[in-house]
């Protein structure tokens, strides 16, 4: 192993043997995903009982909406509460004194994300098809586009509550859980972008998780790919995640200027 | 080569001036002190030695590197230990030091492991969480930590704080033997002026920021006409013995 992957594998390794050693983290992981898919899945289950056979491509929107939320959220949230991990253990000091550069520091966070992103995502998934019948990976190898842009929207969403936690310290950490549902109206979710007032239309556009909802539901009700919304998430995560990263950057660079790195955890 | 050299030093948070001016050099093998009051500035010259927190103004170089430009060259070579920063309380000893040796880029890290448990009597808490130990046993596993990499340049914020008489002399002697067979140059932050007396080769008194004196324990001892450390200590913390001319 080389120097980088080494570092990043000790910090991985780290956050392995914490999820080992505990398992009410495990079920954390797994919980709310289920709790969603059940939620929702028995939701779409009445509406197709109840509005015929008219309402199944819906409720296989719905179900779609509902698993590939949880990609951005279960991504961003993994990321974010790794770095929290580290705060709250008041490991964080020890970390920045290794060798382990802020950007190696960044990618273990990103490989911690998917981990717990496909540990908590898996059990909700196979649930849609045991209990629902709904099989997201009928919708291709497109679906493979969907999960990298609402990964790197996580990713991108987590760096900067990262960049907040490191300027105004514990205080910001409440938005770890719930800066993403405060994105979710905007992103479309289980209903078009057109539903939107204009105003709000004007913000979802700008959002990589919206273009990807009306991907999906494009490719469940009308058989089609919508190309254009694919690329344009990806652009707009390209754009978001480099200014994701200056954020990061600079308050990172502040927050060795402020000594806030020395006393983040208290 | 100066295993340490600051020059001109100075930590500045708005109208407080931590650290003033403060210049020194350490050569390899030396056991530095820094000894000073609560808010002496200590702790913010580690921090910046550690590369932790940026100067306002000056200089520092640790094994050649600048730590400003390269200081991540130095850190691999470096670490630290302080009975104030603890390591993750859920990890048993062995995942802690096994993380920190990824992170360091340590060779055979089991085999390193093992060698630090067996000197520093740890092999029977290998798989204990570091939650459960006790104040003396964290003080050797952060010791541990701080050795994984076999540093060149160990910085120490008083590691013996906390340890009963018996346990704190233990750590003294470990500390002063792997000096001597390794060479490493040692920063010692304390206030246990014992301490300081018996390890230091050289001792940088600091208070409000600046380095008020300086030199060889015996040197200081001599300056202030005093039989202890802690005398000197006192005198300078309270303003109330000048230095003996000599």
């Amino acid at each position: 192993m080389t120097g980088t992957a080494r570092r990043v594998w000790g910090l991985m390794y780290r956050h392995l043997a914490l999820y080992r050693r505990s398992w009410p983290r495990l079920l954390e992981l797994t919980y709310w995903p289920i709790l969603g898919m059940c939620i929702w899945g028995f939701t779409a289950t009445f509406l197709t009982n109840r509005l015929g056979s008219g309402a199944a491509a819906a409720a296989s929107a719905l179900l779609g909406g509902v698993l590939l939320w949880e990609v951005a959220l279960r991504s961003q949230m993994g990321m974010a509460i790794s770095f929290l991990e580290e705060v709250w253990s008041r490991n964080l000091g020890h970390i920045m004194i290794s060798p382990l550069r802020p950007w190696e520091l960044v990618t273990a966070l990103i490989a911690m994300s998917i981990i717990r992103m496909a540990v908590g995502l898996a059990p909700a998934i196979v649930l849609a098809w045991f209990l629902y019948a709904f099989n997201l990976f009928a919708m291709g190898p497109v679906l493979i586009l969907f999960f990298l842009n609402l990964m790197v929207m996580g990713w991108w969403v987590a760096l900067g509550v990262v960049s907040l936690i490191l300027r105004h310290g514990a205080g910001a950490e409440g938005l770890a859980w719930s800066v993403l549902f405060g994105i979710a109206p905007f992103s479309a979710v289980f209903y078009p972008v057109s539903v939107l007032p204009e105003a709000m239309q004007a913000v979802a556009r700008g959002l990589p998780s919206a273009h990807v909802f009306e991907g999906m539901r494009g490719v469940l009700l009308d058989g089609v790919i919508p190309w254009h919304h694919l690329i344009w998430a990806s652009w707009l995560n390209v754009f978001w995640l480099g200014a994701a990263s200056v954020l990061f950057a600079r308050q990172f660079h502040q927050a060795r200027v402020r000594g806030a790195l020395l006393s983040i955890g208290e | 080569m100066d295993a340490i050299r600051v020059h001109g030093l100075t930590k500045r948070y708005g109208d407080v001036l931590a650290v003033d001016d403060i210049g020194f050099a350490a050569p390899p093998g030396a056991t530095i002190g820094l000894l000073g009051g609560n808010g002496a500035g200590k702790t913010t010259t580690i921090a910046m030695l550690l590369g932790m927190l940026l100067p306002t103004s000056g200089t520092i170089h640790v094994l050649g590197h600048d730590m400003a430009r390269d200081r991540f060259g130095a850190l691999a070579r470096m670490n630290f230990s302080s009975p104030y920063v603890s390591l993750p309380h859920r990890l048993t000893v062995a995942e802690n030091l096994r993380a920190y040796g990824h992170l360091y880029n340590v060779p055979h890290v089991n085999r390193r492991i093992a060698e630090l448990a067996r000197e520093l009597d740890l092999e029977p808490l290998l798989k204990r969480p570091c939650g459960d130990l006790s104040a003396g046993q964290k003080t050797r596993v952060a010791l541990a930590k701080s050795l994984i990499n076999r540093p060149d340049v160990l910085l120490l914020d008083e590691p013996t704080a906390s340890l009963d008489p018996d346990t704190g002399d233990w750590v003294r002697s470990w500390l002063e033997r792997y000096r001597a067979e390794s060479g490493c140059t040692i920063l010692l932050a304390s206030h246990n002026m014992a301490e300081v007396e018996r390890m230091c080769t050289d001792v940088l008194m600091l208070k409000q920021g600046q380095i008020v004196d300086r030199g060889s324990p015996r040197e200081l001892l001599a300056r202030y006409g005093r039989d202890d450390l802690e005398e000197v200590f006192l005198d300078i913390a309270r303003d109330r013995r000048q230095p003996v001319p000599v």
